[in-house]
């Protein structure tokens, strides 16, 4: 009974697809590995050689629930090697755009994915049963991001309206309006999310983690700001690889994303939480504090809570956002090309995106690197199912194997992003 | 005595793919719960764990195939699935990742992996109809989550799927856009490019990139001249043959005629 092999063949509700292996060893966790089998697509490889202006297109397919991410580090990466700034409305209207990204990948992940685990489904088709009126706000609130992201980007999945320099076409002041009556239900919604979630029974599991997110001295980060990290990291976006790697570890095939000289580290809603509570909008706070969530919170089975308030928080700044709009002049900044490297992150749903490309005077993508959140997260995963696991080895094969996969679904791992950069597993038996 | 009708079974399975298609049933947030009433959701990795062993009467199949293993794995999907539907560009077409198709794909695995030795991948990446028999294909990269509705709901009926095979500029004609190649000049695959999308781009005044791929007997010639009058590159127009159905005909044979 002491030596045992965890298997999760498939794991369920998590976007792309991966496997679970956890062995224990004379009472003790040995091993706990993340499996990947997500096949490689090579996006790397082939986006050189491709115009600077087809990237947001192109990087944008690495990810069908947030798109909108993989675009906004694509472009602010582009723009920082062309030195373009974009203010004003075309800056604002960026972060409309993420705020629906949030909105509908957040409400995704609580509703449909996560929320089964806490109250005992299989599934949102089961909860569905039990309590339609759930799931039909979930819906509904996915559905108000979805829509924000439609308007502003012609569709929901890999939207066609953002470019290098700003959108294509903006929208009229009328048109986000109407937006605006549906955006303050998807409010109201979201705060009763809050209250819902912050209401499941949770296991103790307090983490010393170190947070790493980005972190702007004015507001809730989406699309700039330093990365700060909870023990003392503070440098500029363009700095990334100094001070993190990525490496094979031998327990694993996977690429693994690590501080250089540390450990492994967390990016995500918590981080971002833990690292800019003050910088929430005041409802949300007042909201954190109404459900007796502290500025940090160091259990990542509370990451619902923590995605939920960020919904909140994402339809008051989308409103507010809205009520400032302007119409600018032009759709875009002109764009200059310039010869050099760019590099940029920005706040996916899951966390920090870090994007670098190298380009030539024509234009020409010569070298690309991508860092999605979920391989900055696998070692944090994996640390989190040594340490949690321990405590749960009287339980039978089968409840120990649902503990681990919904210790992995408290990440909202994103494996289709991921793979680009993660080993295939090869079974050692 | 009534006799209770068995609900019909859906499955959907995933390949090499970004998940967008697949999460499009998953946006169709005002009829999902219609949805699940009207069907048995069988398996659906990213939406439940309950998994039932099959056989299912309708899978969707979102993604190419780009591993021995795959090739495998859709031939397991075809013979426990009745009806099997494809759905999106890398299924119906290999999608972006087909890319390696043009290239050593030895060389790919280089650029992105320090070990390439660990990576298992086969030399190109193929449509699902390349290996198994495919009842029905819904183009876009992503699809259209209306017409998946339709197709499904066709497929459950047992009636042929209503899906438009024209162009987009059909598309955009109805619409009342504006032609955006010939008023702006602006380089656009709406001539030769499947309908679906409801003519996007030019709504939002940029030229369509072809990403619901090739409609029924395009014109590559005359869209080619067009381009070439426009000031379009050669390497420009090989580019914009080849995104996200860079693998499908006749874009393929297009594109490499202008590479050169």
């Amino acid at each position: 009974m002491t030596d045992r092999t965890i298997r999760v063949e498939n794991l369920a509700r998590v976007e792309g697809e991966g496997a679970l292996r956890v062995t224990i060893r004379d009472g003790v966790v040995k091993t706990a590995e993340l499996k990947i089998f997500e096949p490689p697509r090579f996006f790397e490889a082939f986006l050189r050689g491709r115009a600077y202006r087809e990237v947001p297109d192109i990087t944008a397919r690495i990810c069908g629930i947030c798109p909108v991410a993989y675009q906004m580090s694509s472009i602010h990466a582009m723009e920082a090697l062309f030195g373009i700034s974009v203010d004003g409305p075309l800056r604002d209207l960026r972060r409309l755009i993420y705020c629906g990204e949030w909105i509908e990948s957040h409400a995704l992940h609580i509703y449909l994915l996560h929320a089964p685990d806490f109250l005992g489904y299989d599934g949102a088709t089961d909860m569905a049963r039990d309590h339609p009126q759930i799931l039909e706000r979930g819906l509904q609130l996915k559905k108000a991001g979805n829509e924000l992201i439609a308007l502003l980007g012609g569709r929901e999945v890999h939207p066609i309206n953002v470019r290098v320099g700003g959108f294509y076409k903006v929208p009229r002041r009328r048109d986000l309006a109407t937006l605006a009556e549906r955006l303050k239900h998807a409010r109201d919604a979201a705060l009763e999310t809050v209250y819902w979630a912050a209401g499941f029974d949770f296991p103790d599991c307090d983490r010393d983690y170190e947070f790493v997110a980005l972190s702007p001295p004015d507001e809730y980060p989406f699309n700039e700001g330093r990365i700060k990290s909870s023990k003392g990291i503070d440098i500029a976006a363009r700095d990334f690889e100094e001070h993190f790697e990525e490496v094979h570890v031998a327990h694993s095939t996977a690429l693994h994303a690590r501080i250089r000289g540390g450990g492994a580290y967390l990016a995500g809603p918590l981080a971002r939480y833990a690292l800019n509570f003050e910088r929430l909008s005041p409802l949300a706070r007042e909201a954190a504090q109404e459900v007796g969530l502290g500025p940090i919170c160091h259990n990542p089975y509370q990451s619902i809570i923590v995605r939920s308030l960020e919904v909140f928080y994402a339809c008051d700044e989308a409103l507010r956002l809205i009520e400032n709009y302007e119409e600018p002049d032009k759709p875009a900044v002109e764009v200059t090309v310039r010869a050099g490297i760019g590099q940029a992150c920005t706040e996916a749903p899951r966390g920090l995106l870090y994007h670098r490309y190298e380009i030539d005077a024509d234009g020409t993508i010569l070298d690309a690197r991508i860092v999605p959140p979920t391989s900055q997260n696998q070692p944090s995963i994996e640390e989190d199912l040594k340490i949690c696991i321990n405590g749960w080895l009287d339980l039978s094969d089968d409840l120990l194997r649902r503990k681990c996969e919904q210790m992995v679904r408290n990440y909202d791992p994103c494996i289709s992003c991921a793979t680009h950069f993660l080993k295939l597993e090869i079974d050692r038996g | 005595m009534p006799v209770k009708l068995r609900k019909p079974t859906l499955a959907v399975w995933k390949f090499a793919s970004c998940d967008g298609c697949q999460l499009s049933l998953l946006d169709c947030e005002d009829e999902l719960v219609g949805l699940i009433g009207a069907v048995d959701i069988a398996y659906f990795l990213e939406a439940s764990s309950a998994l039932q062993p099959g056989p299912y009467d309708l899978s969707l199949v979102e993604g190419s195939i780009t591993t021995a293993h795959d090739v495998t794995r859709i031939k397991e999907v075809r013979r426990r699935s009745r009806q099997l539907v494809t759905i999106g560009a890398c299924a119906t077409a290999g999608g972006i990742q087909a890319l390696r198709n043009f290239k050593d794909v030895r060389e790919f695995i280089s650029i992105v992996y320090a070990r390439p030795d660990y990576i298992e991948t086969l030399a190109t990446s193929t449509p699902i109809s390349a290996h198994v028999a495919v009842d029905f294909e819904l183009h876009g990269c992503p699809i259209n989550k209306a017409q998946l509705l339709e197709v499904v709901s066709a497929f459950l009926i047992g009636r042929n799927p209503i899906v438009p095979a024209h162009s987009v500029c059909i598309e955009c004609k109805l619409k009342g856009n504006v032609c955006v190649m010939v008023a702006h000049g602006t380089p656009c695959l709406g001539p030769v490019t499947h309908a679906g999308c409801g003519a996007l781009c030019p709504s939002y005044d940029r030229g369509c990139y072809g990403c619901f791929g090739p409609m029924e007997s395009p014109n590559m010639t005359a869209l080619s001249h067009e381009l070439s009058e426009l000031g379009v590159g050669e390497r420009d127009i090989v580019r914009l043959y080849r995104t996200f159905n860079a693998a499908a005909e006749p874009f393929s044979t297009e594109s490499a005629k202008h590479d050169r």
